[in-house]
């Protein structure tokens, strides 16, 4: 097999190519969604999924899954709304520090309590999901966070720019990707995460340390959350209660499948991750341009989700077929 | 060479004396939800006088009636070893295409089966996707929570659609004083319980659970079996979806949004094990009146309901850790 076949059976490629072919089925009914401004469109749909799609990649890698985040990014935005609000002369940039540590601290309880326990991630997060929102709720009296008390800097990063006239809080995204790809591909406990998924059994046997990684896994899924909570509150300039970050995991885990993450664990790539976020986000962009209502959106990541798990699965099958280990490893 | 020769003293130790039976029987995770449920009516009985109105406590049950009667069909799935988040989903797709199709002229008893015929389809592609495909059941029902629930809101918008008179008001009617409802989930539970316990399809269900490749060897049909419970819980989901429809007088897309929780949360309570193999519908059953009771308390002691999240998330995670704990003891 030569370098071109390789490079082309390679899940990103199959991914762009979905990317392309869609936006150009879209351009040919539509040409103006072929021009700049709706580039501009689809990026800013993007930051908060790509934020959260890094950390929730980890811990799909990792063979858990997290489905807190959407609560996580309520909660962490609404302690920063608050603080914002209680202490308006607050220099704004503590907001940051407020969501990312809070955020983290509520993953490493997830974390805890898969490991302390050996409880399943998926009923822990669904026990947090409920139990974050609703200490949410408590803590906000159920009242809104207005636009009046999110300071104006703040709202300025999903607007101004530093180069190019890309929003700080696009660059941000794009620069928490670069980082999780440096930690996936480059660190040792970055590797670690990819050898628990793959095989939890043998991983304590290579001197992995199955605790320190699930529990790093968990605490940086909730730290990107607590990023994308903040960050919620720049690009919308209010905190709702109930509304904020509901639904956000499975956009989260939609674009992580397509991504091409595999959900038996130990598979996945940064790049894959990011692409399907994009390949979302031009969806997203395109319903209302195409004249189908919001209301479809929901049932279209549903349909997104498992036609990925199809195509995971096929591709698994065909790999083992040639034989190939590319598919299967 | 004789110090070798001679057969060494064989160690015995007494085997330690079997439990006795009234331990055995309280460290099951049923008898945990029995003492919490009488505990639970206490300190509700101390919460207000009213509480003790048994026709209070039925009337609320019928309040979560739907959950609980779809709870007891996932107790079945959860232990032959899979999950199903979808079944909230299901509820409001199958109630909102039955309320769509006889707003849009079917007779009633046709919109009840579109509605059936919907859910049973709905189970049968989980089944497709888990059985068929060997996709993990977590991964698959997550996306198909997701598409149920979107569907729903494709069918009916943001609006809510009326069903007609004759379908309202299935909590009103009464037999011997109690609810409908309450009667359609203890006969279920009496069915299962008996179909789970006594039958040899119930049986297989537990080993299939326990250990899949085992069962397959001893000739269990591990998957028609799991595509059989999957059928079931989706025309189970349908049911419940009609019946939700039928109380609310009304139905809308979020009908039943986030009841994956309260099912789930009623098997834990019961003591459903998680990773399969393990638990009782007399365990699901005595947790459905313990949430009941355990909400109507906090409905008479003016909670917010922002509370009762809470409540319902922390007690999900203490119920797991609780049964996965009295479970690891047994088997030591």
């Amino acid at each position: 097999m030569n370098a071109l076949s390789t490079l082309l059976l390679r899940r990103e490629a199959g991914i762009l190519a979905m990317i392309v072919l869609f936006c150009l089925a879209v351009g040919a009914a539509k040409p103006h969604f072929l021009t700049l401004d709706s580039l501009q469109i689809i990026l800013l749909l993007t930051p908060l999924i790509m934020i959260g799609a890094m950390g929730e990649m980890l811990v799909i890698v990792a063979r858990h899954v997290d489905l807190s985040i959407g609560s996580i990014l309520g909660l962490t935005a609404m302690a920063a709304g608050m603080m914002f609000r209680y202490h308006p002369e607050i220099w704004w940039p503590l907001g940051f520090a407020l969501s990312i540590g809070l955020g983290a601290l509520l993953g490493l309880f997830n974390g805890v309590l898969v490991t302390a326990f050996r409880l399943p991630a998926i009923i822990v997060t669904l026990g947090t999901l409920n139990l974050y929102r609703g200490v949410t709720f408590i803590m906000s009296d159920a009242k809104q966070i207005d636009r009046q008390y999110v300071p104006t800097a703040l709202k300025e990063m999903s607007q101004s720019s530093p180069i190019f006239d890309i929003p700080w809080i696009i660059l941000m995204s794009f620069g928490i990707a670069l980082l999780t790809y440096g930690f996936a591909m480059h660190s040792r406990i970055g590797r670690q995460v990819f050898a628990l998924g793959s095989n939890p059994t043998a991983a304590p046997l290579r001197g992995i340390d199955v605790t320190k990684v699930t529990l790093l896994v968990f605490t940086i899924s909730g730290a990107l959350s607590g990023l994308a909570g903040i960050m919620y509150a720049s690009r919308w300039g209010f905190v709702n209660p109930s509304n904020t970050g509901s639904g956000f995991e499975f956009q989260v885990i939609a674009a992580v499948v397509i991504g091409g993450v595999s959900i038996n664990g130990g598979v996945g790539t940064v790049l894959g991750t990011v692409l399907g976020v994009l390949l979302l986000g031009c969806v997203a962009a395109a319903l209302p341009l195409l004249g189908i209502p919001g209301t479809t959106q929901s049932a279209i990541y549903g349909a997104v989700i498992l036609i990925a798990l199809l195509i995971d699965r096929l591709v698994r099958r065909q790999g083992l077929r040639h034989g190939t280990a590319r598919a299967v490893a | 060479m004789s110090a070798i020769d001679r057969p060494a003293p064989i160690a015995r130790r007494e085997a330690a004396a079997p439990r006795p039976n009234w331990q055995v029987m309280l460290v099951r995770p049923e008898s945990m939800t029995f003492l919490l449920l009488i505990l639970g009516i206490v300190v509700g009985s101390q919460l207000s006088q009213y509480f003790l109105d048994i026709n209070y406590i039925l009337k609320s049950f019928t309040l979560s009636a739907e959950f609980a009667i779809a709870a007891l069909v996932l107790t079945m799935v959860i232990i032959s070893g899979e999950i199903d988040l979808s079944a909230a989903s299901n509820m409001a797709l199958s109630a909102c295409l039955f309320a769509y199709a006889q707003k849009a002229g079917t007779p009633l008893p046709v919109a009840v089966a579109i509605g059936l015929g919907a859910g049973l389809f709905m189970g049968a592609i989980n089944a497709f996707m888990i059985v068929g495909l060997q996709l993990p059941s977590i991964i698959v029902t997550i996306g198909t929570l997701t598409l149920y629930r979107g569907l729903a809101q494709v069918i009916a918008g943001d609006k809510s659609i009326r069903v007609p008179e004759e379908f309202i008001g299935i909590d009103n009617i009464l037999i011997y004083g109690v609810p409908l409802p309450v009667i359609l989930f203890t006969a279920l539970s009496i069915i299962l319980g008996v179909t789970l316990g006594g039958t040899i399809f119930g049986r297989q269900i537990y080993l299939v659970g326990t250990n899949e490749v085992a069962a397959r060897h001893a000739g269990v049909r591990s998957k028609r079996i799991k595509t059989l419970l999957f059928l079931a819980m989706g025309l189970t989901g349908a049911i419940a979806g009609l019946m939700t429809a039928s109380r609310l007088g009304s139905v809308r897309y979020d009908l039943g949004l986030g009841g994956e929780l309260q099912m789930v949360l009623m098997a834990m309570l019961g003591g459903c094990y998680i990773f399969g193999g393990r638990g009782t519908i007399l365990g699901t059953f005595l947790a459905a009146w313990l949430l009941v009771i355990v909400t109507t308390g906090m409905i008479v002691a003016d909670w917010l309901p922002a509370y009762q999240l809470c409540v319902l998330g922390v007690l999900l995670i203490v119920s797991i850790i609780a049964t996965n704990l009295i479970y690891s003891r047994a088997e030591r």
